[in-house]
């Protein structure tokens, strides 16, 4: 069985979580898109930290016997690859979009220097 | 000459309607310009709106339907329209309506009509029971939130005034954005107006919601509006509530 400690500990960091998420939403420091798979997160290891019998059952399924918290390590380091992973993408699109973004703004300002040139012929 | 209102167009391949919703909404003989904000569809929907009569804002990636409202909104702002209407690239809107959805604005009676399927219960609008539920909860929801009854958050045809525009020029949800719009205009003071108005079906194209994306949309905004109640929202200035 988890020892009560590790649970109490589990519940008070899961609970942090949703809390540090739910307070970046709000002040516009994180888009709601980015917050789902951390709120995910922080209520998935909640649940598993407060239903004690709940975490035995799926450390049962899982063949580990002798710690049950070690599926909450398990299950936290998989959420967190998950992250990871998915912030992984959205990184890989931001940069191709930044790029067509400075090469756009770049055509863009060649066409204005050009037109003026065109407006304002040099004397003689 | 130029119009004192603007329609916003959002479209991301409508190719198929488009010219057709730019031509309606011109026949209306309203102060009116029209606003195609292209979401960098990869058909024709660009050129097809241009040849239709609108002037065209083409994003460089897709950014959302709210990014692209949001877009035609700081046109508005920037241009110095005084009512700026939307009504989406697929047709779904009718133009005839326009003149009854902006009625509560000319009167000053309101700075957001939102053109609503539910007012009354006249209308003939009958979607799934799915999505029925989930456009009554929202409904509900932000009711209870804003503290004034709503009978159709999902409407994308919506009419604002000045103090409508510069709200939400200056801030507009990403993606599925009408819910929590709903939500800021009530918490930040603007009147709001419904109008029962009829919906077409779609003419061409799919509609983009799918069951997964379903289930993105509704914990999407069951958190925005969480969040949003949380929020405190400078009162809009001038306006009344």
């Amino acid at each position: 069985m988890t020892p009560i400690r590790v649970s109490i500990i589990g519940v008070i960091a899961s609970v942090l979580l949703v809390l540090v998420v739910l307070e970046l939403v709000r002040g516009r420091r994180l888009k709601e898109r980015y917050a789902l798979l951390w709120l995910a997160t922080g209520i998935v290891l909640l649940v598993l930290s407060a239903w004690r019998g709940g975490l035995n059952t799926v450390a049962g399924w899982l063949g580990v016997t002798s710690y049950p918290p070690a599926v909450l390590f398990a299950v936290a380091t998989l959420f967190i690859l998950l992250v990871l992973l998915h912030y992984s993408t959205v990184l890989s699109r931001l940069t191709d979009e930044n790029v067509e973004l400075a090469q756009r703004i770049a055509l863009l300002e060649e066409r204005l220097r050009r037109k003026a040139r065109e407006e304002q012929p040099p004397d003689g | 000459m130029r119009g004192r209102i603007l329609a916003v167009v959002p479209a991301l391949n409508e190719a198929g309607a488009i010219g057709r919703v730019v031509e309606e909404i011109r026949a209306t003989r309203l102060p009116i310009d029209v606003v195609v904000v292209d979401d960098c569809s990869t058909d024709e929907t660009a050129a097809v709106a241009e040849e239709a009569g609108a002037t065209v804002l083409r994003l460089p990636f897709n950014v959302g339907i709210g990014g692209a409202v949001q877009t035609g909104l700081r046109y508005a702002r920037d241009e110095g329209y005084e009512v700026a209407v939307r009504l989406d690239g697929d047709g779904q809107h009718d133009a005839g309506e326009l003149p009854r959805l902006l009625a509560p604005l000319e009167r000053g009676e309101a700075s957001m009509v939102v053109g609503s399927r539910f007012v009354d219960g006249t209308g003939s609008y009958r979607p799934p029971l799915a999505r029925r539920i989930g456009i009554r909860v929202f409904a509900r929801l932000v009711s209870l939130l804003g503290g004034h009854r709503v009978t159709d958050t999902t409407s994308g045809f919506v009419a604002l005034d000045r103090r409508g525009i510069e709200l939400f020029a200056a801030e507009y949800p990403h993606d599925y954005p009408e819910v929590e719009a709903t939500l800021v205009a009530l918490r930040s003071g603007l009147r709001l107006a419904q109008v029962q108005v009829a919906m077409r079906e779609r003419e061409t194209g799919a509609s983009s919601i799918t069951f997964l994306r379903s289930l993105y949309y509704i914990v999407k905004v069951m958190l925005a509006l969480l969040v949003a109640s949380l929020r405190r929202y400078p009162r809009v200035e001038g306006a009344s509530s």
